[in-house]
């Protein structure tokens, strides 16, 4: 068997007296669509930020790609290819939405790139998320589902070999979660592994090949979409009746 | 762009009314609207408070805020660098709210103790589910008469979202308040609702009960996929 992509090992991570993971373990295959959900505080965004960098764990290994990246910055695993969303997305304000896809383009670049040359990647990119008609927008003009796709487009333009998708859905209407699960399908063949952070039973069941469930910091279930929901530990603590 | 179009509601003393519709249908405007944070192009949003009838067409946000109207925004727009009690204190910005500050603090970290736990906390670093219940408490800080809760059940994990619904409706039932929340989780918002409207494209296309809306071919069409 092929390695993982990558594997989050007995992670431990605290703030002050409350341990919002308490040795937690991950992995996900290359080429895999992952679920990853659990009920709100259960410690899936600190998990994220842990694998992206914004947090240092405690204890415990996140390997990518069979190399041990705990230590390493933020931007270096962001060039490394693991992008994430934000669950509050935090663009520039004062820039439109190219110019904002811009910024993550001509670095993963490496910043060769011509700024014309990123502009017009940019705007692929709105295009295949379905809002190239907001391109020339200022972010603070945009409406929350539109600024969530801006936010999708802003993590795709980091070239990720690994996207993990901080409840991307929330606030989407029904047909709306369909368009956006059509974008990450076609990523996914594309090559692009995917962790899925959902609430949105219908949008993490009909992608997720495997689904992990963490509650307060600790892993309580794995298995595919049917196993899942059919596991009453899963169902007393994040499904309910 | 013309965003409502001719859209009345009316919400009597103590009801819960949901307003129901998919994204881009013009929920967050009509509760703007009401706020005072957009002005409508026509007609007017008449409050009714011990018999004097007052229009609020026109009226600054604060005003709105101090007759006893609040919302809870769409997306919960806290202030992330503060503390989960300075959130809370912010909230209490008016008059009567400040006489009412104590009693309002210990009610709403006995509906939602996880913000008692967390006071010193801030807000920003909190996951989704405890920033709803901190945008809720916020709201509740004002001492409102009446509270316009925009889609709460975004973000929310299946078990909290009805967990939520039942502290709504409890909050509503203590405080007597007067509900009106939008949302398109439909059967969450059903079980606390005492009857709703459809909006469709600016446009109140649908009144009615839960019976009559659980029954309406529109909601059939949006909400249940068939
Ligand atoms: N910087 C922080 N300081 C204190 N508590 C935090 C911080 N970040 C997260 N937490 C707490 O850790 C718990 C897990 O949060 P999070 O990982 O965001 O949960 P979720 O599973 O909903 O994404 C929550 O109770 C949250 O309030
Ligand atoms: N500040 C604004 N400027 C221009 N158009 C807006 C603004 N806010 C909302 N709209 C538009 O008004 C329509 C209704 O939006 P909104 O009230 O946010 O709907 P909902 O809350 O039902 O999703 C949408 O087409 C949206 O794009
Ligand atoms: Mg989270
Ligand atoms: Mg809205």
């Amino acid at each position: 068997m092929s390695q993982p992509l990558l594997e989050v090992q007995q992670v431990f991570k605290n703030f002050g007296g409350f341990a919002a993971l308490s040795g937690v373990n991950i992995y996900v295959n290359p080429g895999e669509r992952l679920g990853l959900i659990g009920p709100n505080g259960s410690g899936k965004t600190t998990m994220i930020n842990c694998i992206s960098g914004l947090l240092t764990p405690e204890k415990g290994k996140i390997i990518f790609e069979g190399n041990d990246i705990t230590q390493m910055t933020p931007h270096h695993r962001a060039r490394a290819g693991i992008m994430r969303t934000f669950q509050i997305p935090k663009p520039f304000n004062s820039m439109t939405v190219v110019e904002n896809l811009c910024i993550p383009l001509e670095y993963a670049a490496e910043h060769k790139t011509s700024l014309s040359v990123a502009e017009e990647e940019a705007r692929k990119i709105l295009t295949l998320i379905g809002i190239e008609a907001l391109g020339d927008l200022k972010p603070t003009g945009l409406t929350q589902v539109d600024m969530r796709k801006m936010e999708l487009a802003r993590s795709l333009a980091g070239r990720p070999k690994l996207l993990i998708l901080d409840e991307v859905m929330a606030g989407l209407s029904g047909s709306e979660v369909d368009e956006i699960l059509e974008i990450l399908f076609k990523l996914n063949e594309q090559g692009i592994t995917i962790i899925m952070i959902e609430h949105v039973m219908r949008a993490v069941l009909g992608f997720s090949k495997r689904i992990s469930v963490l509650n307060t910091g600790l892993n309580i279930a794995e298995g595919t979409p049917d196993e899942i929901l059919n596991n009453p530990e899963v169902e007393k603590v994040y499904l309910g009746e | 762009m013309k965003v409502l179009h001719d859209v009345s509601i009316e919400m009597t003393e103590g009801e819960t009314v949901i307003l129901l519709g998919t994204n881009g249908n013009g929920k967050s405007t009509l509760i703007k609207t009401i706020m005072g944070i957009v002005p409508p192009n026509q007609g007017e949003i008449i409050f009714e408070s011990e018999g004097v009838q007052i229009n609020l067409v026109g009226k600054k946000p604060q005003e709105i805020v101090n007759m006893g109207i609040t919302m809870v925004p769409e997306g919960r727009r806290l202030f992330p660098q503060l503390t989960v009690e300075e959130n809370l204190y912010l909230g209490a910005f008016r008059r009567e709210a400040r006489q009412n500050l104590e009693r309002n603090l210990s009610y709403c970290f006995e509906v939602f103790p996880r913000l008692g736990e967390r006071r010193t906390q801030l807000a920003g670093s909190m996951s989704g589910g405890e920033q709803q219940m901190l945008a809720l408490a916020r709201a509740i800080m004002s001492s409102p008469k009446i509270l316009l809760i925009d889609e709460p059940s975004v973000g929310l994990a299946p078990i909290l979202v009805s967990q939520l619904m039942t502290s709504i409706k409890e909050m509503k039932e203590n405080l007597n308040l007067t509900v009106l929340m939008t949302e398109q989780n439909f059967s969450q918002a059903t079980k606390i609702a005492d009857r709703g409207y459809i909006i469709v494209h600016g446009k109140i296309e649908f009144r009615g009960s839960n019976v009559e809306l659980s029954g309406n071919e529109l909601v059939k069409q949006y909400y249940l996929g068939t």
